[in-house]
């Protein structure tokens, strides 16, 4: 590849046809995207790759799809770049990309994909023991357990507001941003989504 | 308030509370709310568990590899879009020439029974059809990508 890109404090921006510049803003990498220039799109994928990967993980519990699907969405976002209205948040935008690449993936090809409660050790931390207790870690690991085979269980769009306040970490507000609801809906749907897994690990597991 | 409302405003403050994002006065009301009723505490204390529980579970972080490589990936993709535009235009192309060479060929050879002239030329319609038909409906979707659709 002729062009290479570098992380510094900003992000330097070498090509043949533009002068080395630096990019320290979304707002500039997306104007210069808008402008043809392609290299500038890294300074966003750097930015926002591992969010994106964790999101789609999230969803579709396979590291290979999450990594296939969160890579093609950000091909589709650059395609689609110059519709990009000034003033948005770009990871907002790409995560509808996202987001209905992964229910469309989840639609298609429902047989193929993995499901959560087959992830193997590479995709979960477990709990290690630094309690000395290992009966309750035992407890914890199996509670856990049972929440990802319910987390396979319930619908992708409950999926997705666990992942997006759990694994995302995210507030409510920023929730409320990214999938454009309001608040009181990020909370209805949060109630609805553990509901639907207690009621899943309820006779067991509380 | 009635029962619909009120067991409703109870669902979200839980909520709200479990991620702590009540304001001070939404928090007095929601443990106004959960000191009137042993139901809602037990039910409380069932959704804390689940909280407890998912916030702690992670994926575990990916080789360095993926990480290195994900830009460039992208980067050959672009790349790999960019190829298979200019060989379907090529494609294109050549297939128009040697149909129309293959027409005129067929037309114009004397030794063809006029049976085989008509049978050749219809299965090349029948091909032309069929190839601009699904690119009709390639075409068609692109344009309504339900990808620029916002899924609720």
């Amino acid at each position: 590849m002729e062009h290479i890109l570098e992380r510094t404090d900003s992000f330097i921006l070498k090509d043949q046809t533009v002068e080395a510049r630096h990019i320290s803003s979304d707002a500039q990498a997306i104007r210069l995207c808008q402008q043809g220039h392609r290299e500038a799109y890294g300074f966003l994928v750097e930015r926002y790759k591992e969010r994106a990967y964790y999101s789609a993980l999230g969803i579709l519990g396979s590291h290979e799809a999450a990594l296939d699907i969160s890579q093609d969405a950000f091909v589709r976002a650059f395609r689609a770049i110059k519709r990009f209205e000034s003033g948005k948040k770009f990871f907002t935008w790409y995560y509808q990309i996202l987001r209905n690449l992964c229910l469309n993936f989840i639609r298609d090809k429902k047989r193929h994909a993995r499901s959560f409660s087959e992830i193997d050790d590479y995709e979960i931390n477990k709990l290690t023991d630094d309690t000395g207790d290992a009966s309750v870690l035992a407890e914890q690991n199996e509670l856990k357990q049972a929440l990802w085979q319910a987390m396979d269980e319930i619908k992708p769009k409950e999926r997705e507001i666990i992942v997006l306040k759990e694994f995302q970490d995210l507030s409510y507000k920023e929730i409320a941003e990214i999938l454009d609801i309001p608040i009181g809906t990020v909370m209805s749907r949060l109630y609805n989504a553990r509901q639907a897994l207690k009621a899943k690990i309820e006779r067991t597991y509380l | 308030m009635s029962i619909a409302a009120d067991k409703e405003r109870f669902q979200t403050l839980m909520m709200g509370a479990l991620d702590g994002e009540l304001s001070a006065a939404e928090q007095k009301e929601f443990e106004r709310m959960l000191a009137a009723d042993k139901k809602r505490q037990q039910e409380f204390k069932k959704y804390k568990k689940i909280k407890e529980a998912t916030s702690t579970m992670q994926f575990k972080t990916p080789p360095a590899e993926v990480w290195d490589h994900y830009w460039t990936d992208i980067y050959n993709r672009f790349e790999r879009g960019i190829g298979w535009t200019l060989f379907s235009i090529g494609a294109a192309l050549l297939i128009t020439f040697f149909g129309f060479k293959i027409i005129e060929a067929v037309i114009n050879d004397p030794s063809l029974a006029f049976i085989a002239k008509v049978g050749i030329l219809l299965t090349i319609g029948g091909l032309a059809v069929l190839f601009v038909s699904v690119a009709r409906e390639k075409l068609f979707t692109r344009k309504n990508d339900p990808y620029r659709e916002i899924q609720r």
